[in-house]
């Protein structure tokens, strides 16, 4: 199957018709619950999330787990059964959703300011609707969006992408599920763009050290052009929201 | 913009499965067109320069080509007169998914920026994506997609002319409707005014209306067949024919043990030999037992087919019901033509524009092509493609592609082994010749620093006489408390082979090096193979080392593997080694040194044989002949000295440290190789032949076998030994390149060499496997980086494919050069024999691969090879009259 496909053909588009360095369309929406603190619907291309936050609340069940000098945060990432070719038996619980709870919330207690909010946890429920490829990223920026709606502080947004190696010499920016397939080692990188700080990083298969700058390079790049993004969403959510209540300038 | 495909698939388990795509709509892909000025400019070989001079058009115009034109016409379109070919992106993909081969061809062809091909990317053109509707068939929706993209460069460009080029009718009529001019193939070509292209058409539609008459059944549906096979009524399988019986042949069934057999006509029906068919079984009192006559197609073009039925009924007597039937079947339905280029000839004495082609190949029938110039073609040695087989026609339908040279030229007929073989012969390109190194090369103090210096070494290479790529060369020297260091140092080829580079793409799709007796096709350039890479004496060259600490009993007690740059003392030949260690007066440190290897190396073979390692004759049968008559004097295997086998002990040993190694550090991607324990059947003629002889060949192990062998020796008689072992070397499966993480741990088992381990280290300039096997190890070495296809289970396996392809390509190449050249270098002794084939003569041995059957008669000393392309039917059809190779 993959002798016939290649993720970027001669002409310089891949499967899907994107160029290398061009990331998928990004489609966002916050506030879409009103039930939790914040939420948010975040699409990267045929991937779809959903994130909703509590919090900061009191720390519930067990009370040793409490900081007296931060917030604790607590994630939870479910996969809805419907959400891949195959129905999944389960939502959570897996091996993988586990996998992904911790480095979200490695990732989004890097940017959350834990500081000012001691003795108390902050939770938070990404679930997957639809997964195409680059599932964590998506997450990851889904639940800066609904940070950002709970109103909790932030140091800067946290954005993740994924870049792979096309041809052994050319990185790929945001690799869809069927690029995933085809092959090739798919590097995951959750940054603070701005400060240029990596919060997590990780790689699917062995790589050389010689690709990985240029990789590197490319999945920053990646997380640069999401976070404008999902800054372009937020002022237009909070210019939708502000003139509703008639406090924001409408200009 | 953006949309997405979504479609709905079947998968492994057999659940449905929905699928989602996205794709992608943009607004920045170009024309291609020079004159453009509205979109972005973009590299383009589209050129105003050049001109399709078709008498069609009173101007010049650019050709946008429909799917089937690229599919059937591919030698037009590789002809340099047509350029200014816009390719659509949704062409491409259909040439893609429908033929492999094809599409090759037409990437090679765009590439080239002389020919002026251009690739319109229309299926991601905002101005050209259609929609696929519901309902709408994938070739409908494809046709449309084609048009619109004509319709919009009709429109986009007003000043130029496009002119769309289609075989498809019911196309050309829906586009001359939607007013894009549109032509057939044929129309435009025989108005180009260049001679001779009109021979290169591809024909489907040879005169079909006046034939009433059908020479062969009708094929069944796609959908009978499909729904046939899934009910178990029908057989899928790869049709072989008979090579010496064009009214029979054979298809594998996977599900079958046996192959089932098809004969006459009717039971072939228009297979093609390496076509995948589906057959009927029929009622098992129709069976037959494979004839064992031998037929052969004596029409002369015409659709008469009188001779044939004569034949098939010949044959049925032939066949008739006897014990032993066979599984018979016939073939109703053809599943997917495995139809290739042919070498061949001109059959004579045909007058006017249609004449046969003689396809060098005996398994593949005559071809009818329509050609002006027969009377040049019939002194040459030609090309010739099939297009179609109708069922009113006797033969299949064909076009003529390339006359290769003279017939009975040296260089033609090597052209045509080549090409036969599919093997990669075409000069270095430009792209490729770049890769390599500027002279003069010199070794940097950087090179120094970053290898281990073994200048100091004598280090010597032990080769046949005139080997000019040197891929290997040996040291040994004393240790401390008797102990010896011994030393392999093979080529670096990969320090100058760098990954994905066109010159390394190049080696990997060549794969090896090819020998014919007077030729050699190189895998690498000669600057590479018979220089730079070559371990020369007297020149420091760069290594790649494998040392070994041994005890004087051959044991290893340590292994170390680095880069290193070397200074062979000396390039010898095996006979001059030889005689160093046969003479005793030499004391030098290299003549030390070589009998010390000696020594070990008897110690290890041993130890080897022991293991049940199989010793099998090299099928390198030379024959000598008296340089005056140039009459044959004797059959004889190559005569090999004692250094013969100390170097290849070296060699097995190198790459078995090597494969444990690479396996021990990447247990998933190791390119290792394996050589399976041929099913007990395989060993049938030569247990037989044993039998025969008087000797019990034992075939239940390896040890048993190399065992038997050694014990079946005639002391009156030394070349029945040998022939036992040539004979046991064609039992045998092919040795094979995989991809560790693929196979269980038992199946690494080398049978040939009763080794659990083995790879392929020692000749990275002649293979290229050893080139991937020295980048594994130099990763383990820490001397060069990995890439990701390096690591790539997938990846590798798929070159492991390629390169087990390439290697049997080029073996039987070797071989048929061979046998071409001893055949055609005999002055041939009117020495015939009769023989009953009906009742087969019982020495008759048919070696399938070199094709050359051998007589053995017990009082004869030696085998009598025959001429297979000498023999010729007598009377009675069961007696056949050969020529000899050698004299009775
Ligand atoms: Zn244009």
């Amino acid at each position: 199957m993959s002798k016939n496909r290649e993720l970027l053909s001669k002409i310089g588009l891949r499967q899907d018709g994107r160029r290398a360095d061009e990331l998928r369309r990004i489609r966002c929406k916050l506030g879409v619950f009103t039930e939790p603190d914040g939420s948010a619907y975040l699409e990267q291309g045929l991937t779809k999330v959903l994130a909703a936050v509590y919090g900061p609340h009191q720390v519930r069940g067990s009370r040793s787990k409490a900081q007296h000098d931060s917030a604790v945060v607590n994630c939870q990432f479910s996969m809805a059964v419907f959400s891949t070719g195959e129905r999944k038996k389960r939502p959570r619980g897996d091996r993988k959703s586990t996998e992904i709870s911790i480095h979200l919330r490695q990732a989004l207690t890097a940017a959350i300011k834990v500081e000012l909010y001691p003795w108390t946890q902050i939770d938070v429920y990404v679930e997957v609707l639809h997964a195409d490829g680059g599932i964590y990223p998506a997450c990851v920026n889904a639940a800066t969006l609904a940070l950002i709606d709970a109103g909790i502080p932030l140091k800067e947004y946290v954005c993740a992408c994924t870049a792979s190696l096309a041809n052994n010499d050319v990185p790929l920016l945001d690799v869809s599920h069927q690029e995933e397939i085809i092959g090739g080692p798919t590097l995951t990188v959750a940054a603070l763009p701005m400060s240029g700080k990596i919060v997590l990083m990780e790689m699917s298969q062995r790589f050389h050290v010689d690709h990985l700058q240029k990789v590197l390079d490319k999945a920053l790049q990646g997380c640069k052009d999401i976070k404008s993004i999902l800054d372009e969403a937020v002022k237009s959510h909070i210019q939708d929201v502000g003139s509703s209540t008639g406090w924001a300038s409408t200009t | 913009m953006f949309t997405t495909k979504a479609f709905i698939k079947k998968n492994k388990v057999g659940n449905y499965l929905k699928h989602v795509r996205e794709h992608y709509i943009r607004d920045d892909i170009s024309c291609g067109l020079q004159e453009c000025e509205t979109c972005l400019p973009v590299e383009s070989f589209l050129s105003p320069d050049h001109e399709n001079k078709c008498s069609l058009f009173t101007s010049n115009h650019y050709l946008i080509l429909d799917t089937n034109v690229v599919l059937d016409q591919m030698d037009i379109l590789e002809e340099s007169v047509i350029g200014n070919v816009i390719i659509l992106h949704t062409v491409l993909n259909e040439v893609k998914h429908r033929s492999l081969p094809i599409y090759k061809r037409l990437c090679a062809v765009i590439e080239n920026p002389s020919r002026h091909f251009y690739v319109f990317i229309n299926d991601h053109h905002q101005g050209t994506y259609l929609q696929q509707n519901e309902g709408e068939l994938i070739n409908d929706y494809n046709d449309r997609c084609i048009r619109a993209a004509c319709s919009w460069y009709i429109n986009h460009a007003p000043k130029q002319k496009f002119v769309f080029l289609t075989d498809d009718s019911a196309n050309r009529i829906k586009a001359q409707k939607e007013d894009i001019p549109s032509y057939t193939v044929s129309e435009y070509v025989q108005n180009l005014n260049t001679s001779g292209l009109t021979d290169k058409l591809s024909r489907k539609d040879f005169h079909g209306n006046d034939f009433t008459k059908d020479v062969f059944p009708n094929h069944l549906s796609n959908v009978e067949l499909l729904t046939g096979i899934r009910e178990g009524k029908l057989l899928q399988g790869t049709f072989r024919a008979s090579r010496d019986n064009f009214l029979e042949g054979f298809v594998n069934v996977d599900s079958y043990e046996e192959p089932v057999i098809v004969q006459g006509r009717a039971g072939l029906n228009r297979s093609v030999d390496g076509d995948t068919v589906a057959v009927e079984l029929l009622k098992e009192e129709e069976w037959v037992c494979p004839s064992e006559i031998i037929l052969e197609d004596e029409g002369v073009g015409d659709e008469s087919v009188d001779d044939v039925v004569t034949k098939e009924n010949e044959l049925q007597k032939a066949t008739k019901k006897k014990s032993g039937a066979k599984p018979t079947g016939r073939v109703v339905g053809i599943i997917r033509r495995k139809w290739r280029q042919y070498c061949g000839i001109l059959q004579g004495g045909i007058d006017g524009v249609y004449q046969m082609f003689v396809p060098a190949d005996k398994s593949i029938p005559k071809i009818k092509i329509e050609t002006r110039q027969a009377e040049f073609l019939r002194t040459q040695k030609l090309i010739v493609t099939i297009d179609s087989w109708p069922k009113h026609s006797r033969y299949p339908h064909g076009h003529f592609v390339r006359a290769l040279g003279n017939i009975g030229d040296q260089t033609t007929e090597n052209e045509v082994i080549l090409l036969e073989h599919d093997v990669p012969h075409s000069q270095f390109s430009e792209e490729v010749l770049n890769c390599l190194p500027k002279m003069p090369w010199i070794i940097t103090d950087d090179d120094v620093k970053k290898r281990v210096d073994l200048r100091h070494l004598d280090i010597c290479s032990v080769d046949p006489p005139g080997c000019t790529d040197i891929d290997d060369a040996l040291h040994c020297r004393p240790l401390a408390d008797g102990k010896l260091e011994v030393g392999v140092h093979i080529a670096d080829v990969s320090h100058f082979i760098r990954p994905g580079t066109p010159l390394d793409r190049e080696a990997a799709s060549r794969a090896t090096t090819v020998y014919l007796v007077n030729n050699r096709i190189d895998m690498v350039p000669a600057l590479l193979s018979s220089n730079l890479c070559s371990l020369r004496g007297g020149e420091e060259r760069f290594a790649f080392s494998c040392i070994w600490e041994m005890d004087q009993n051959a044991n290893i007690l340590s292994t170390r593997f680095h880069k290193s740059i070397i200074k062979s003392r000396k390039a010898m030949t095996y006979e001059e080694a030889q005689l160093i260690i046969d003479d005793k007066t030499k004391q030098d440190a290299l003549a030390e040194a070589l009998r010390s290897l000696n020594k070990l190396a008897k110690i290890m073979k041993q130890r080897r044989l022991v293991n049940g390692a199989l010793v099998l004759a090299s099928p390198e049968v030379k024959i000598q002949m008296d340089s005056e008559t140039m009459e044959p004097l004797d059959v004889e295997v190559k005569k090999l000295f004692e250094t013969n086998s100390m170097i290849e002990e070296f060699m097995l040993q190198a790459n078995i440290s090597v494969a444990e190694k690479i396996l021990e550090e990447f247990p998933d991607c190791a390119m290792l190789r394996r050589h399976p324990v041929p099913p007990a059947t395989n060993f049938d003629p030569l247990v037989k032949a044993g039998r025969h002889l008087g000797f019990e060949i034992r075939v239940d192990s390896g040890k048993n076998l190399a065992k038997s062998l050694d014990e079946a020796v005639n002391t009156k008689n030394p070349y029945l030994n040998t022939m036992f072992r040539i004979l046991a070397t064609r039992c045998m499966l092919q040795a094979v390149y995989f991809v560790s993480g693929t196979y269980q741990k038992e199946e690494y088992f080398h049978y040939g060499l009763a080794v659990p381990l083995y790879t392929h280290f020692t000749s990275p300039i002649r293979r290229y496997a050893d080139i991937i096997v020295h980048r594994l190890l130099a990763v383990i070495c820490g001397a060069d980086s990995t890439y990701p296809d390096l690591l790539d289970k997938n990846k590798t396996t798929e070159l492991c494919q390629n390169l087990n392809y390439r290697n049997r390509m080029a073996q039987y190449a070797g071989r048929a050069s061979i046998a071409f050249n001893t055949h055609g270098n005999y002055k041939m002794r009117k020495v015939t024999c009769c023989m009953s084939v009906k009742t087969p003569c019982k020495f008759l041995y048919h070696d399938m691969a070199w094709n050359v059957p051998y007589l053995w008669p017990k009082k004869a000393k030696r085998p009598i090879f025959l001429n297979t392309m000498k023999r010729t039917r007598h009377k009675k059809p069961e007696v056949w009259l050969f020529t000899l190779l050698t004299p009775l």
